[in-house]
């Protein structure tokens, strides 16, 4: 009994490490992938490559004045950016990241805790970090504060609707909501990941899901309530420094949430593209080997002076992590964990460029498309897929 | 542990129900109310309502409140006044629900004797598969009525509340 | 003792459906009321879910799901009958709402 006490102890604070470097860096990635959709550097003076850039920025916004204006209503002020960190970063517990793990005689899951209910866990979470949003809005006593505030909750809650019946689809076809089965049913190869598998390919429903993803957490091109030329920022315009921070953190976490979800319910979660004894084992390690080999090649004929010393490094760097995915005593949890964390990488990459590319909607546009085109079509995609389980069961 | 879980979660809801009879302004009364719903979901866990947890808090907590507060703000709603309470309502009112409240707790306790006891786990039907059984076999009229219901909600609510057509 | 008994459910349920007769009737603000409505169901619920607990049977939670499906359809309708109220007096005290009287 206590052994399951450490052992999730510690799998808490590994996991709690990882998400919270995971949200400091998303940020870094975020503005390197803009900038360069956009044709220009990016952060690259703070450190390598602006690799630094993240942690002055946590210093800046620590050290900033912490403002708390008189005209507010301070409980609901200071809760609200605690409710919406928490709830963003509560869903995380449920989520599987890999198979079994063995570490020194103990074997356990790649996951927090497996509910049997943990889809409805995640969108229970979801629906409640609506409150965050709102209340930031109405404590605020700010007229641009309290539109933006109604505007967001608005479109979050209407976006819960497709996104819900956009879950329920392959759930049709996986049979449970405990999403360490949901992954196990897609094992196998690409074609039994749920977008692909089963008697209508879940395509749409990833769409769906992806769409209203996108707008649950307020990013481009429904990010209209809390756009910085728009309503002043909207609902987060009467905040400062940390609590400001902890609003950003809380849309990354969110982002970071839907990602996951997405790959555990569409993408096939850990499962890689085909089986191992085809060669899928050493995707990771070429990879990592090809970056390492274009590190070190333009490491010899750098663009800036600085890029001589670092830019080997980083192929050295590179190389060494493709030389560790080939140890066998760490491909049985690495290689799982590399395929979820390569699929969830590409679908928040997906985000960055939909923010990079995409114009935004008016708020008017934005709740017209979700109640009069994107439910509809999530509840004919229900209907389609439920009736062909049906008949081919 | 499950007398403590119980007790803090119990604790929770009660004060939360106080504060939401005893506020003036509507918002913390509705932030009190989603206090209420979060800790009663959590006694329906320890009661093996492991779907109908889920339920209260996306249903009843993540959205049936969420109205309640978008309305208080989009009113503007103030502290509510002082004028119209009638003394003698709550002179006669208060005892007789103390009353209520002690009659109804003495049944309850004549009735269940220490011996009928929850423990977490005791109860492993409430998972979706067993609702969804019997929410489309035995309850399945009440299943399609409710929807026509909600059909009629959505429809009155907004014929109710559009702007009027000049 | 580490079970908890059905007794103290049912007081807790008669606990919450007394807190939420005491709101509805002592408060004036139509929203206060109608929270307290709210609060009332939800100590019913409690109740039909401790007794499907009881009997261990899965028609409590069935109950109790309806329950929670005709609230989210009455708070709809209510809140709207809220907004236009309070569109035409532009008040939310209940006792101001009293043209028919006499």
């Amino acid at each position: 009994m206590d052994s399951f006490i450490v052992i999730s102890l510690i799998k808490t604070a590994v996991v709690l490490a990882a998400l919270l470097g995971a949200l400091l860096y998303l940020q870094w990635v975020e503005r390197k992938v803009i900038a360069h959709i956009q044709v220009r550097p990016g952060p690259y003076r703070v450190g390598p490559h602006g690799l630094l850039q993240p942690i002055a920025d946590v210093i800046k916004l620590l050290t900033k004045e912490d403002l708390i204006p008189p005209y507010v209503n301070k409980p609901l002020y200071l809760a609200a950016p605690f409710l919406a960190m928490t709830m963003a970063l509560l869903s995380i517990s449920v989520i599987p990241f890999g198979p079994t793990i063995e570490v020194a005689g103990y074997r356990t899951w790649m996951q927090l805790t497996d509910l049997n209910i943990g889809v409805l866990f995640v969108l229970a979470v979801s629906s409640m970090g609506v409150y965050g949003i709102a209340l930031a809005g109405w404590s605020s006593n700010n007229k641009y504060a309290l539109l933006g505030g109604l505007r967001s909750s608005a479109q979050m809650i209407s976006y819960e609707l497709p996104l819900s019946l956009a879950i329920a689809a392959p759930l049709l076809i996986s049979n449970t909501l405990s999403l360490r089965t949901l992954v196990e049913k897609q094992e196998g190869s690409i074609l039994q990941w749920n977008v692909l598998h089963g008697p209508f390919p879940q395509i749409l429903s990833f769409i769906i899901f992806l769409i209203a993803g996108f707008a649950e957490t307020n990013r481009v091109p429904f990010d209209l309530p809390e756009a910085e030329n728009e309503l002043v920022a909207g609902f987060h315009v009467e905040y400062s420094s940390m609590k400001f921070a902890s609003f950003f953190m809380a849309e990354y976490a969110n982002m970071i949430t839907v990602s996951c979800m997405a790959v555990l319910l569409f993408l096939g979660g850990w499962v890689a593209p085909w089986p191992a004894r085809y060669g899928s084992s050493y995707v990771p390690v070429a990879i990592f080997a090809g970056a390492g080999v274009v590190a070190l090649y333009h490491g010899m004929h750098p663009g800036r002076r600085r890029d001589r010393h670092t830019l080997p490094v980083f192929g050295a760097a590179f190389l060494a992590m493709a030389a560790v995915f080939l140890l066998p005593a760490v491909q049985a949890w690495l290689l799982p964990l590399f395929w979820f964390c390569a699929k969830t990488g590409s679908v928040l990459f997906t985000f960055m460029w939909v923010r990079g590319t995409l114009p935004r909607f008016r708020y008017d546009q934005l709740m017209g498309f979700t109640w009069k085109f994107l439910f509809p079509v999530a509840v004919a995609n229900l209907l389609v897929t439920g009736f062909l389980v049906a008949w081919f069961s | 542990m499950d007398v403590i879980l119980f007790l803090i979660f119990a604790v929770i809801a009660v004060v939360c129900a106080i504060n939401v009879v005893v506020q003036t302004h509507p918002i913390s009364s509705a932030i009190s109310l989603v206090g209420v719903m979060g800790s009663l979901a959590v006694l329906y866990l320890l009661l093996g309502a492991e779907f109908i947890a889920a339920a209260q808090v996306i249903v009843y907590a993540g959205a049936i409140m969420v109205l309640f507060v978008f309305v208080i703000m989009l009113l503007n709603a103030g502290a509510e006044s002082k004028r119209g309470r009638s003394l003698m309502a709550q002179l006669l009112g208060a005892p007789l629900l103390v009353a209520l409240l002690g009659l109804l707790a003495y049944f309850v306790q004549r009735l269940y004797p220490r011996s009928a006891s929850v423990h977490f786990g005791g109860f492993t039907h409430g998972t979706p598969l067993d609702i969804g059984r019997a929410l489309f076999t035995t309850y399945l009229l009440p299943f399609e009525v409710t929807s026509i219901l909600i059909l009629i909600a959505i429809v009155g609510a907004i014929v109710l509340a559009r702007k009027e057509m000049d | 003792m580490t079970a908890v008994p059905i007794s103290w459910f049912l007081t807790l349920s008669a606990v919450l459906f007394v807190l939420g007769v005491a709101g509805f009737v002592f408060r004036r603000s139509v929203i206060t009321v109608f929270m307290s409505i709210e609060l009332m169901l939800n100590a019913v619920n409690l109740s039909f879910v401790t007794f499907s607990y009881q009997l261990k049977q899965v028609n409590g939670h069935l109950f109790a799901f309806f329950v929670m499906v005709v609230a989210a359809a009455e708070a709809a309708v209510g809140l709207a009958i809220i907004l236009t109220v309070f569109k035409n007096r532009a008040t939310l005290n209940i006792d101001d709402v009293d043209s028919m009287k006499n």
